[in-house]
């Protein structure tokens, strides 16, 4: 009776506890954030992908940020004006801003940053139009461009652009600078206390942060837990905070039912990853268009979101995700029609052999996840009803994979390929003739040659105007779409998961996600 | 001094042995596809050509496989492991990180396993259709037979999910203050649940080798001349036979010891444990090359200080083996 009576006045101490809760930000508290990956480094100046970004958003300051919208604000940079020719950048750094080892952030930082950038990062179209860069003044930073170049204002915002102290990271080889996994120096919100690689990290706020008032938190603690299991009971025990980039529809499907728990398929718009089945247009029976399109029509898209996926992927009908202001409108759907598949082969002159079978091939899928090898037995049982027989291929690892495919040695594959914000960076380098480059991973691995698309391509990459982008970015997924060098499926699940008991202003709303600063994040 | 040639003799075996794990783990490595070019530029989402060309040469991949064997030889004889690709940090430190973490473990395990499983297994010989027995043999065959990360799973969920008695996963709290007391109490609690999962094995092995080998030597005539001598039953069992029953203990205490960064990864990877298990298996997964074969070289002199540890304990164990040996 006496238990029964403390637990009583603890549930009720509890509630009002949650009803007097300010609903205000407020300063303190620990934030335990896990994930499955772990990067070896977090300078995002010299390498893309999540695990990297995450931290490093948090650790350094980029020169703008987004909001939910795609609309830029002010972060280091207070100002910032494109000429009316689109050839001249400008941009005006706060002047109340330093690294955390004191220092004052300066244009010479932001020189040597994009330059760093220019030379090291992955992503070579995101500065590549940056042809010199001059600094006029201490806070002042001109980028002078061969073409204009719309793309560099989100190119200048959270992982994919951030300002690195010149004095920390210009001497020798920038890869080999021990400086980049510890002791670490930005200027974000928070900094680099500890990291012991592979297994955690903590971040401590940063007092001196420019933006007035932020962070909230005072601690943050990353912590790699590789097993969903594990993960999951994290999540339910309250060890962890928050998780990001979950995928597994059980996990996701068991963690919706516990009330102390948000999912959230917000702030992924502008990583905009997508799952497609490509083919390799230079290897019969893929050369042909009609080929292409049948498997396309073959496929029941909306079984892999329901079934395969238990409903947490969304449709996605082409090059550019839907989350995007580019995302295609009017391309054709490939709604499921089998009959329309075997005229559109009968029409290709690949009729039925004896055994009924048309065509002979083979299937690669990414290794290491139960999702892609389910995904890849559906396509198989799919394509049967056709008269497609599919030989199902495996790679002993990713890395095996990324080979196999950048070298062109496969048929179809199952890809997973993100869209990085604007076209310019993560969606030209697909279909572009240009970017047919044998050992890279996720050029344009189907080998896909379209003159016209290419030089649509061209066109948005320098309009400045957005509308009329709009415009020519719908011309260019209706051709693609239709050319089918890739059959389109659904996005990536992708799911943040945060403690509502435990987390405020959680970094869901703007097009960056996670990967953005954690400025304004408060525990309750 | 037969004994100091025997000394020096395996030594010399142990040298050309580490060298050849090396050449032959060098040249695997080569022939598996991708490099850590592929990796940074898979992790990354995407990469240019110009990019993956730079941090190949940047980490010496472009030139000849023998200059890089040859430079990599070189470097180990002079004690230098190089650096990891991934971390960016010596190897050597790497390692040392992660040994201390996998040898709790897997020491820990291994001996409460020894200790344990001996002692069940001398309990049950003594009444060898007893209860007990029988509940050791139940015992060894759940234990032997149940895959480690689901014996693992099933304690997670009693000891973390439903009694939250236990944490779940990692060396200690991240925000514990390290090396104090405090922390070291952490780790140990940390540590139970892993150990309990990895010993399950070892414990069935333990138990029924130490039970076969007990059965068998009270059986035989010398047990039967202390008994006629009037010798107590416990001075029997723990003095003599048990001596005696230990050999085959020791010997697959050796041989385990070897497989223990193999056997503690699925551990450490359901833990998220510190070890070097983990290290390992990831460091392969991602063309980490100077991790990797600073692991396998490290494992392999572990080997190889364990086999002659083995062999020394044999001697003080059995004073017949020293006395063969040194004739």
């Amino acid at each position: 009776m006496r238990k029964l009576f403390t637990a009583l006045t603890c549930a009720a101490l509890s509630v009002a506890v949650a009803s007097t809760a300010v609903a205000e930000p407020k300063r303190g508290g620990t934030l335990t954030f896990s994930y499955r990956l772990m990067a070896g480094h977090f300078n995002p100046a010299i390498a893309s992908g999540t695990p990297t970004g995450i931290p490093g958003t948090q650790l350094f300051a980029a020169l703008l940020r987004f909001d939910d919208k795609w609309n830029p604000h002010p972060y280091l940079a207070e100002s910032w004006n494109i000429s009316d020719d689109g050839l001249t950048v400008t941009v005006k750094l706060r002047d109340n801003a330093h690294f955390h080892d004191g220092h004052d952030i300066t244009s010479e930082d932001v020189k040597f940053s994009i330059e760093t950038y220019k030379a090291q990062h992955p992503f070579k179209p995101m500065y590549a139009p940056v042809e010199s860069i001059d600094t006029p003044d201490k806070l002042t930073t001109v980028f002078h461009l061969s073409k204009p170049h719309p793309a560099i204002l989100l190119a200048f915002s959270s992982q994919l652009g951030v300002v690195i102290p010149k004095h920390i990271y210009g001497e020798g080889d920038i890869r080999k600078n021990p400086r980049n996994s510890q002791d670490v120096v930005g200027s974000g919100p928070f900094k680099l206390k500890e990291h012991k690689p592979g297994e955690y990290m903590i971040l401590e706020r940063n007092d001196d942060y420019f933006m007035p008032g932020l962070p909230y938190v005072d601690r943050i603690v990353y912590k790699k837990i590789v097993e969903t299991t594990s993960q999951t009971i994290a999540l339910e025990k309250g060890d962890v905070d928050m998780t990001a980039f979950a995928v597994d529809p059980q996990l996701l499907n068991r963690l919706k039912k516990n009330p102390d728990l948000t999912l959230t398929p917000n702030g992924y718009s502008a990583i905009g990853p997508l799952e497609w089945l490509a083919f390799n247009t230079k290897n019969k029976p893929f050369d042909d268009k009609k080929v292409r399109q049948a498997f396309a029509y073959a496929i029941d898209k909306n079984f892999i979101i329901n079934v395969l996926y238990g409903g947490y992927a969304q449709r996605s009908l082409g090059p550019i995700h839907p989350g995007s202001v580019f995302a295609p409108k009017d391309v054709n759907p490939y709604t499921l029609d089998l009959e329309k598949a075997k005229s559109l082969l009968d029409e290709a002159g690949y009729k039925p052999g004896a055994d009924g079978v048309r065509i002979h091939t083979t299937l690669d899928y990414i290794p290491g996840g139960a999702a892609w090898k389910r995904k890849a037995e559906y396509v198989k049982a799919q394509l049967k009803k056709i008269g497609v027989d599919v030989t199902i291929k495996t790679s002993s690892d990713f890395r095996a994979w990324i080979k196999t495919v950048a070298n062109h040695n496969f048929d179809m594959t199952l890809d997973s390929v993100f869209n990085w914000g604007d076209p310019v960076i993560g969606v030209h380098r697909t279909y572009q003739a240009s970017n047919i480059r044998a050992g890279v991973p996720w050029h344009n691995t189907q080998q896909y040659v379209n003159p016209e698309v290419d030089k649509i391509m061209d066109e948005a990459g320098q309009e400045l105007d957005q509308e009329k982008r709009k415009v020519l970015y719908q011309q260019m997924q209706k051709i693609v779409v239709d050319d089918a060098p890739i059959a389109y499926l659904h996005t990536s699940p992708y799911h943040t998961i945060y403690n509502n008991k435990r987390i405020g202003n959680p970094p869901v709303n703007s097009i960056w996600g996670v990967c953005a600063p954690w400025d304004e994040v408060y525990i309750k | 001094m037969k004994f100091l040639s025997v000394i020096l003799q395996r030594l010399f075996y142990a040298a050309a042995l580490l060298l050849a794990v090396i050449v032959f783990n060098f040249i695997l490595l080569s022939l598996v596809p991708g490099d850590i070019a592929d990796t940074l530029a898979g992790e990354s989402g995407g990469a240019s050509a110009e990019v993956m060309a730079e941090i190949r040469r940047s980490y010496g991949l472009d030139r000849p496989f023998y200059v890089q064997l040859g430079t990599y030889v070189a470097k180990v004889v002079q004690g230098d492991l190089g650096k990891s690709y991934y971390f960016n940090e010596p190897v050597i430190n790497l390692i040392l990180e992660r040994v201390g973490p996998t040898l709790l473990l897997v020491v820990t395990a291994l001996v409460m396993a020894i200790l344990i499983g001996t002692l069940f297994g001398v309990i049950a010989s003594k009444k060898p259709n007893g209860l007990f027995s029988h509940f050791v043999t139940v015992l060894a065959l759940v234990g032997f037979s149940a895959p480690v990360f689901w014996t693992a799973f099933l304690l997670i969920v009693l000891f973390v999910a439903m009694l939250e008695i236990m944490p779940l996963s990692g060396l200690a709290d991240p925000t514990t203050p390290r090396d104090t007391f405090a922390w070291y109490l952490d780790v140990a609690h940390h540590l139970i649940l892993p150990v309990l999962s990895l010993s399950s094995i070892y414990l069935a092995q333990y138990s029924r080798l130490a039970r076969a080998s007990m059965m068998d030597i009270l059986g035989s005539d010398f047990i039967r001349t202390a008994r006629a001598k009037g010798l107590g039953d416990t001075a029997i069992t723990y003095k003599h036979a048990l001596r005696n029953a230990v050999i085959p203990v020791i010997t697959i205490a050796g041989l385990q010891f070897s497989h223990i960064f193999s056997g503690a990864v699925v551990i450490e990877t359901v833990f998220t444990w510190p070890g070097l298990g983990t290290l390992a298996f990831e460091s392969i997964l991602r063309g980490d090359t100077p991790t990797i074969m600073g692991i396998l070289f490290f494992s392999a002199m572990i080997v190889v200080i364990v086999n002659l540890l083995t062999d020394l304990a044999y001697r003080i164990v059995d004073p017949r083996i020293r006395s063969a040996r040194n004739a």
